[in-house]
C-alpha cells in the first residue's frame, strides 16, 4: 500500500502540470480580450476627468441613450424570437431524417455557414438586393410599381435589422437545437400513441417539455448573439447611435463629441446587467428541469 | 394490496398478415391465433420478423394484405391510440420528465381518468411492481431494471386488451433479466392479459411463454408449447434455434437415421441419403462402451456438467451428463446415443462423420 502514494501524487501532478498547460492559451486569451477588457470599460463607467464620478451613469438615462437601449432590446428580442420559432419548425420538419441523410446535410451545411454570415458581407447582400438602388428594389419598382421605400428608408433605420439579423439568427437556431430534437426518441411518441395520446397530445405533454430547456437556452443564445451585434447594423446604419452598439462607438469614435469614454463603458455595463438578469431568468426556469435533466 | 382489475381476456388472430418494405417482405403470410389470457413468446434470429409482427399488431406499421382481429373484430385499419393496447419497449421509453408515477399515470390521463381514481391505481401498478416507494424518482434515477418494471405499470395500469413486450429485458444484465422476467410471466397471468413477448432468447422464450411461434424470414416456422418444440421440433431450423444440437453426420434410411453403428428414430419424413441429424447433449451419454472419443473441454453448470468431446475426425459433440463425473481435456472416453428421436436435414458434406 506505502508505496502506492507517491506514484499517485506523481501522476497525479503530472497530469495537473499537463491540465494547466493545455489551458494557459485559452486563459491568456480570456484574460487578456475578456476579462481585462470588461475591467477597463466598466471601470471607466466609474471615472472621469476629475476622478471618480457617477456622471456617465447617470448620462445612460438621458432619453436617447435610453431609446437606443429599448431598441436594442426589442430588436434582439423580436429577432430572437422569430428565429428561434422558424429555426425551431425547419428543426422539427427535418424530424425523422437521419443526420446522414442529403437534406440533412445540405440544411447543417447551410446553417453551419448562414450563422456565421454576419457583418459587413451580410449588410452589403441586402443594399444589394433591397436597397434603395438594388436589384430586386428597382426591378419591383420598375416592373411591378412597387416601391418597397414609399414609407421611408427602413433598411437604414433600426426595423432594418430585422431581416438581415433573422439571417443568421434562423441558421444559428437550427445548429444549437438541432440536436435536441435529434434526442427525442421514437420510443417516447409510440409509448405516448399506445397510452391512448394523440400527436398534439405529444406534442403538449411529452415532446414540448423535453425540449423546452433547449428551446430557451437557444432563445437566450439568439438574444444575446443579436444584442450584442454591431458589424451588420454599422454597416447599415451610418448616422447615430439608434441601437446600444452603435451609441457606444459614437462614444468612443465620434468626431464631434470626444471624452466619452465613461459613457462607453457605462453602456457595456448597461449590457452586461441586461444580459445577467436575462441569464438568471433562465436560470430560474432552468432551476425547475435541472433535475430530470442530468 | 389490489392489483389492476383483471379484463376480460381478449382473442387475437393474425390472418395471412403481409407487410412489405419496398421489395423485402418482411412478414409473409402470417397466421397467429391467442387465446385469451395466453402469453405467446415470438422467437427468431435478427429480421425473422418477430419485431414487425409486434408493431403491426400494436398498429405502428400498416400491413398490406390480411387482417388483424381482436375479439373477432377487425382492427387492421384502427389507430394505434384506438386499439387499447399496452406496450413495454426494448429501453428508454419512460419520459425522462416525468416522475415514475406521472409515467404509470400518463395514459390514465390520456383517458381522462379522474385525478384520484388516477392516483389510486397509480399506486396499484407501483405496488404491482414493486415500486410503490420509488413513484418520485425520474427515469435516470433509476436501474434499467426498475425502469422496465415502471414501463409494465405504464403499460398494464390502463388495463388494455393486449399487452405487447417488445424485448423487454434485452438491456438488462443477467440476474436481473431472470427476476424481472419470472415477475412478468406472475403478473401476466394475475391479470389475465392476452400477451405478445418478442425476444430472440431461446431461454426467455421458454421460460415464459405458453406457446412459443419460431419466426424465420417473415414466417412461423413452428408453433407450440415449449417443450413440443423442443422435444419435437418440425424442421433443423427450429431443432437448431431452440436448445442446444450437436450436428452429427449419418445416413437416412427406411429404419431411422444410422450413425457410428447405431439407429435413431426419426421426426417427420426426411429425404433418404445422406443428412445430419440435430442431436440435444442430453441425448448423448458417457458410456463404458460405444464410440470412442476424446475430451475437449468440460464446464461445470450447477447440477449438471457439459462436456464436449472430439469423435476422432473433428466432429465435436458435447454430452450433458451429471455433475459428479469429471474428465480432464485429453481423457478417452466412450459414447453413446440413448435413441432419443432425431431431426435430420439433409447432407451437403458427406465425409463428416462415417455412417455406419
Amino acid at each position: 500500500m506505502g508505496d502506492r502514494h507517491p506514484v499517485g501524487r506523481g501522476r497525479g501532478a503530472g497530469q495537473l502540470l499537463g491540465t494547466a498547460l493545455g489551458l494557459t492559451p485559452f486563459a491568456l486569451l480570456t484574460l487578456c480580450f475578456l476579462a481585462i477588457p470588461t475591467a477597463i470599460a466598466v471601470g471607466s463607467a466609474f471615472v472621469g476627468d476629475d476622478g471618480l464620478t457617477l456622471d456617465a451613469i447617470a448620462a445612460i438615462l438621458s432619453p436617447t441613450v435610453l431609446g437606443s437601449i429599448w431598441a436594442s432590446i426589442w430588436v434582439s428580442a423580436l429577432t430572437a424570437a422569430l428565429g428561434a420559432a422558424v429555426g425551431a419548425l425547419v428543426c422539427l420538419a427535418l424530424l425523422g431524417l437521419p443526420p446522414t441523410s442529403l437534406v440533412r446535410r445540405i440544411v447543417d451545411a447551410a446553417s453551419g455557414t448562414l450563422a456565421q454570415f454576419g457583418g459587413v458581407m451580410l449588410a452589403f447582400a441586402f443594399i444589394a438586393t433591397i436597397g434603395i438602388q438594388g436589384l430586386v428594389t428597382v426591378w419591383m419598382r420598375d416592373a411591378l410599381g412597387i416601391d418597397i421605400y414609399s414609407g421611408g428608408v427602413w433598411l437604414y433605420q433600426v426595423p432594418g435589422l430585422i431581416l438581415p439579423y433573422l439571417y443568421f439568427q434562423i441558421p444559428l437556431m437550427v445548429i444549437t437545437f438541432m440536436p435536441a430534437v435529434d434526442g427525442l426518441r421514437a420510443q417516447w411518441a409510440e409509448a405516448n400513441a399506445s397510452l391512448g395520446g394523440t400527436r398534439a397530445r405529444y406534442w403538449l405533454h411529452v415532446g414540448g417539455p423535453i425540449l423546452a430547456p433547449a428551446f430557451l437556452g437557444s432563445l437566450v443564445l439568439l438574444f444575446a448573439n443579436a444584442f450584442s451585434s454591431f458589424a451588420t447594423a454599422a454597416a447599415l446604419i451610418s448616422q447615430g447611435g439608434q441601437i446600444v452598439t452603435l451609441q457606444i462607438r459614437g462614444a468612443l469614435v465620434s468626431e464631434t463629441v470626444l471624452g466619452q469614454e465613461g459613457l462607453a463603458g457605462a453602456l457595456a455595463l448597461a449590457m452586461i446587467l441586461i444580459m445577467t438578469v436575462l441569464m438568471w431568468g433562465y436560470s430560474l426556469l432552468q432551476r425547475r428541469t435541472e433535475r430530470w435533466q442530468r | 394490496m389490489t392489483a389492476p382489475r383483471p379484463q376480460t381476456a381478449t382473442t387475437i388472430d393474425l390472418q395471412q398478415v403481409v407487410k412489405r418494405y419496398g421489395s423485402h417482405t418482411a412478414l409473409d403470410s402470417v397466421d397467429l391465433t391467442l387465446a385469451p389470457g395466453e402469453l405467446v413468446a415470438l422467437l427468431g434470429p435478427s429480421g425473422c420478423g418477430k419485431t414487425t409482427a409486434l408493431r403491426c399488431l400494436a398498429g405502428l406499421e400498416d400491413i398490406q394484405e390480411g387482417r388483424i382481429l381482436m375479439d373477432g373484430v377487425d382492427v387492421s385499419a384502427t389507430p394505434i391510440e384506438r386499439r387499447d393496447i399496452g406496450i413495454v419497449f426494448q429501453a428508454y421509453s419512460l419520459f425522462p420528465h416525468m416522475t415514475a408515477a406521472q409515467n404509470v399515470g400518463y395514459g390514465l390521463r390520456m383517458r381522462g381518468v379522474g385525478r384520484a381514481e388516477r392516483e389510486t391505481r397509480v399506486a396499484e401498478g407501483l405496488e404491482l411492481v414493486g415500486l410503490a416507494h420509488l413513484g418520485e424518482r425520474f427515469a435516470h434515477e433509476l436501474s434499467g431494471g426498475q425502469q422496465q418494471r415502471v414501463a409494465l405499470a405504464r403499460a398494464i395500469v390502463t388495463r388494455p386488451r393486449l399487452l405487447l413486450l417488445d424485448e423487454p429485458l434485452s438491456a438488462l444484465d443477467a440476474k436481473v433479466r431472470v427476476s424481472l422476467r419470472d415477475e412478468i410471466r406472475r403478473i401476466q397471468q394475475e391479470l389475465g392479459i392476452t400477451t405478445v413477448f418478442v425476444t430472440h432468447d431461446q431461454e426467455e422464450a421458454l421460460a415464459v411463454a405458453d406457446r412459443v411461434a419460431v419466426m424465420r424470414a417473415g414466417r412461423i416456422e413452428q408453433i407450440g408449447s415449449p417443450e413440443d418444440l423442443y422435444r419435437t421440433p418440425a424442421n433443423p431450423f427450429v431443432a437448431d434455434f431452440v436448445g442446444l444440437s450437436n450436428r452429427v453426420a449419418g445416413i437416412v434410411d427406411a429404419d431411422g437415421f444410422a450413425v457410428r453403428g447405431e439407429r435413431l428414430p426419426v421426426l417427420g419424413a426426411p429425404a433418404l441419403g445422406a443428412g445430419v441429424a440435430l442431436v440435444r447433449p442430453e441425448h448423448v451419454r458417457l458410456a463404458a462402451t460405444g464410440i470412442a472419443a476424446t475430451v475437449v473441454t468440460s464446464a461445470f453448470l450447477g447440477s449438471i456438467r457439459r462436456t464436449t468431446v472430439d469423435l476422432g475426425d473433428g466432429t465435436i459433440v458435447a454430452v450433458q451428463h451429471d455433475a459428479s463425473e469429471v474428465h480432464e481435456p485429453g481423457d478417452a472416453v466412450h459414447v453413446a446415443f440413448t435413441g432419443a428421436p432425431v431431426v435430420v436435414e439433409p447432407s451437403v458434406d458427406h465425409g463428416e462423420v462415417a455412417a455406419a
